[in-house]
């Protein structure tokens, strides 16, 4: 602002050298100005000048350095300074741009998740015992009844595993998060297939109760049945099987003891030295007791192999008995089991003891197959020696020295010869020994190993037994806690069905009654609209009736009133006209007659027309009084008025002295401009020049404007206002009396049409 | 009122013309009586009657645009 002042004191001060008799200071200024040397001063005063600006320039580039909004204020005022500033600051800074809700967010995600991971874990684990026991479950069971409650846990799961998938992203702050939701996440895809089971299952049906009933109902009678036939079958097998056995057992029981007496008798025939026809005897029953005993050895053969043939079908069945799995059963298959094992045991320790007793009694039978041939081959010796005697042993007394020497000398060297070879036996008896020691060792052995073979089997068996009765306990026992699990999730379900029923028929009754009573208002609110639709269009039909009886009566009343109105109209009309004519009494440069008595007669025509009234008194009271000059003189006047205001142009409030006006006439003198020009729709500043006035107002006269020749002339100023201030007058005079009067004939025409009605 | 300014410069030439020949008169004699016949008189008498005429004319002239200040003078106990 202060370089503003000072230039303008200088072009002031230029100004200055030419005028003098402007009474203000800038005078001094001017006089100090020219009284020192001109050109040095000049040059001083451009040095002064650049290093002002320069430094108000630098100035301002260093402060906006410093303030940006400082920067900002001038790049706005000043159109180019944003590239100057650019050029020499390099580009503005953008504003901070605002980053909170951006942080905010990841914390808000990462507390839902937390929110959600809370209320995930008991559902997991829920969802977790829940997936168990479907496994633990026959399929078909127990799902219908879970189907509502599983279904909205999954629902619930899965939502929670999709808001688990932010919290993925911003590792840093959930590191024990992420250990628990990969666990749950894994029990997720479980669940979640487990749920897309059951959501498949109710959207594809939810069986009723009944159905459902009777499915157990069947599926329990099923099992039953099966039960019973299998443990049916189970007996019989045992049954038949124990019988076999028990037969077996009988028998072998019975071939022992054949063996053992057939043995005994063996034995005693061995050992007794009876007469011969006992011995006969004797030996029948021993044949007989051998037959018994070969009998009774195939009996019991016979016998163990049916049994063996039992006890295989037997575990057959059992086999087949555990494959359908039925748990009801299991009882009753351990104990087939078990008996099954005792039966073996038994069979198997009966053929053992067999078996040894047939040992014995080949070594008995071996032994009498000695002992007969021995006997045998002394019955030759003693016949080849002694052939008479051979028939029977009564002649003993008739034998002769010679024969009893003979006998006698044959029996001591049968003795010698027995002696020889019992020792020679002897000999060979340990040599004997030791090898049917070894032998009984082997046999021995391989007896253990069988033993040992068949008593590992039995207690493997027996352990095995055992397992499987622990293993159908402790079954039981679980057995027993989910059936309690499961009434008490029943019970659980039904209670939540009865309250979700309840509900629901709440929901219904309520809708119901709702439409009901929607319904009823409708039907209400449409007689009603009927009824009055009924009686509107009859109130219509009235008041139509009415009211063209009523028009008719206006409309007569109205045309007498169209007259009268008419009759008015003319009058103004005629007195609107008569005023007319007396504006066109004009002469040149006088004005026209006073148009007052024009003016009565309008205002005595239209007495009650508060219009025309208004603007009858609207009329100038100079035009009433002395009339007004028509536009002809005016435009004559104007020229008059032109040439002077040309002369006075420079003069107005502050330069009015004498050489003012000198300077004035001089410029009227020497300026020219054109007589006529056409005035620009809208006036600029330039516009606003004396000459250019004068000109567009002489042009706005020439082509009959009064109006507007009569603005431009009031937009001269000073002094040549003031000389055509008159003219302006009597030119407002005449144009407020014109436009009155034409008003007033145009109302009156107006009128005179809206009267006018066709005959 | 295009009239006035006619009527002013008419006013105003004749005054001047009046004063002139007056100091003219006037100076005449003053140079003849006092001023042995010197001539600074008589055009010092011209000038004064033309500086007045000028100076009258000027008024004339300037007299619509003059305007006139009044003191007024403000009662203390005056109550609004």
């Amino acid at each position: 602002m202060l370089r503003v002042c000072l230039k303008g004191a200088n072009s002031a001060a230029r100004k200055c050298l030419c005028g003098n008799g402007v009474p203000l200071h800038p005078l001094q200024q001017c006089r100090s100005y020219t009284s020192g040397g001109s050109g040095s001063s000049a040059g001083k005063i451009v040095a002064a000048s650049v290093l002002t600006v320069g430094g108000g320039v630098g100035g301002t580039i260093l402060y906006a350095n410093w303030d940006p909004k400082f920067r900002a204020n001038v790049e706005k005022s000043i159109p180019y300074s944003d590239q100057v500033f650019g050029l020499a600051l390099g580009p503005a800074a953008p504003p901070p741009v605002i980053n909170k809700p951006r942080k905010v967010e990841p914390v808000q995600i990462s507390s839902m998740s937390e929110m959600w991971k809370d209320s995930k874990q008991p559902k997991a684990k829920e969802v977790e015992k829940k997936a168990e026991q479907p496994d633990a479950e026959g399929p078909p069971a127990p799902a219908p009844q879970e189907t509502l409650e599983e279904a909205s846990a999954q629902v619930a799961q899965i939502l929670s595993a999709i808001g688990e998938v932010p919290s993925v992203p911003a590792p840093g702050t959930h590191e024990a998060e992420a250990v628990p939701p990969p666990a749950a996440l894994k029990g997720v895809p479980a669940a979640a297939a487990k749920c897309t089971e059951c959501e498949h299952e109710p959207a594809v049906k939810e069986r009723p109760e009944g159905e459902v009933a009777a499915r157990l109902a069947e599926q329990d009678k099923a099992e039953q049945d099966l039960l019973t036939s299998l443990s049916s079958n189970l007996e019989d097998a045992l049954g038949s099987t124990a019988k076999v056995t028990l037969q077996a057992i009988g028998a072998q029981e019975a071939a022992l003891q054949a063996i053992a007496q057939h043995t005994r008798q063996l034995r005693e025939a061995m050992e007794a030295e009876a007469p011969p026809d006992k011995k006969s005897t004797q030996w029948r029953v021993l044949e007989d007791a051998l037959s018994e005993r070969s009998r009774s050895v195939d009996e019991a053969g016979a016998a163990v192999l049916k049994a063996k043939a039992e006890l295989d079908k037997l575990r057959g069945v059992i086999d087949g008995a555990k494959h359908l799995k039925i748990a009801a059963a299991r009882p009753s298959i351990l104990a087939a089991e078990e008996n099954l094992h005792s039966m073996v045991v038994d069979l198997d320790s009966v053929v053992t003891r067999v078996q040894t007793a047939q040992s014995e009694a080949k070594i008995v039978s071996q032994y009498s197959e000695l002992v007969n041939e021995a006997k045998a081959q002394f019955q030759k010796e003693l016949n080849s020696i002694t052939p008479e005697i051979q028939a029977n042993w009564k002649g003993l007394r008739k034998l002769t020295q010679d024969d009893l020497n003979s006998l006698i000398a044959h029996a001591h060297r049968r003795i010698d010869q027995m002696n020889r070879e019992l020792a020679e036996q002897r000999v060979r008896e340990q040599i004997h020994i030791d090898s049917a020691l070894e032998q009984q060792k082997l046999e021995d052995k391989k007896a253990l190993e069988v033993a040992v073979s068949t008593a590992l089997e039995h207690n493997r068996e027996q352990m095995r037994l055992e397992q499987e009765k622990k293993v159908e306990e402790t079954r039981e026992v679980m057995e027993a806690e989910m059936r309690t699990q499961l009434r008490r999730q029943a019970a659980a379900h039904t209670d939540h069905l009865r309250d979700v029923l309840k509900v629901q028929e709440q929901e219904l009754r309520s809708e119901a009654e709702e439409i009901l009573n929607s319904s009823l208002m409708e039907k209400e609110t449409e007689y009603r609209r009927l009824t009055q639709d009924q009686l509107d269009s009859f109130t219509l039909d009235m008041n139509a009736a009415y009211a063209r009886l009523k028009g008719m009566e206006e409309a007569i009343d109205s045309h007498v009133i169209a007259e009268e109105e008419a009759r008015k109209a003319h009058q103004l009309w005629l007195s609107v006209e008569a005023l007319n004519y007396t504006l066109k009494t004009a002469a040149l440069n006088d004005p026209t007659e006073p148009l007052e008595g024009a003016v009565q007669a309008i205002k005595e025509s239209c007495a009650e027309d508060e219009f025309a009234q208004a603007l009858a008194t609207a009329l100038p009271s100079e035009s009433l009084s002395r009339g007004v000059y028509s536009e002809a003189s005016l435009r004559a006047r104007f020229y008059a008025i032109r040439q002077l205001a040309r002369r006075v142009a420079l003069i107005d409030e502050t330069r009015n002295s004498l050489y003012q006006y000198f300077l004035s006439y001089l410029q009227a003198m020497l300026l020219f401009e054109k007589a006529q020009e056409a005035p620009p729709a809208k006036l600029s500043a330039e516009d606003l020049d004396t000459f250019k006035l004068l000109s567009y107002a002489a042009y706005s006269l020439e082509h009959g404007d009064l109006e507007l020749a009569a603005k431009l002339v009031n937009q001269l100023k000073g002094e040549s206002r003031r000389v055509a201030q008159d003219w302006l007058k009597e030119a407002r005079l005449t144009l407020e009396t014109k436009q009155v009067v034409s008003l007033l004939s145009a109302y009156a025409n107006a009128v005179g049409l809206g009267t006018t009605m066709a005959p | 009122m295009a009239n006035e300014h006619g009527q002013k410069w008419d006013r105003c030439l004749a005054d001047s013309a009046v004063k002139i020949a007056t100091g003219l008169g006037v100076g005449i004699v003053f140079s003849v009586l006092f001023f042995k016949r010197r001539t600074w008189p008589v055009a010092f008498g011209s000038g004064v009657g033309l500086g007045m005429g000028y100076s009258n004319c000027q008024q004339d002239f300037k007299s619509p645009y003059q305007l006139h200040g009044h003191r007024v003078k403000v009662s203390k106990s005056h109550t609004s």
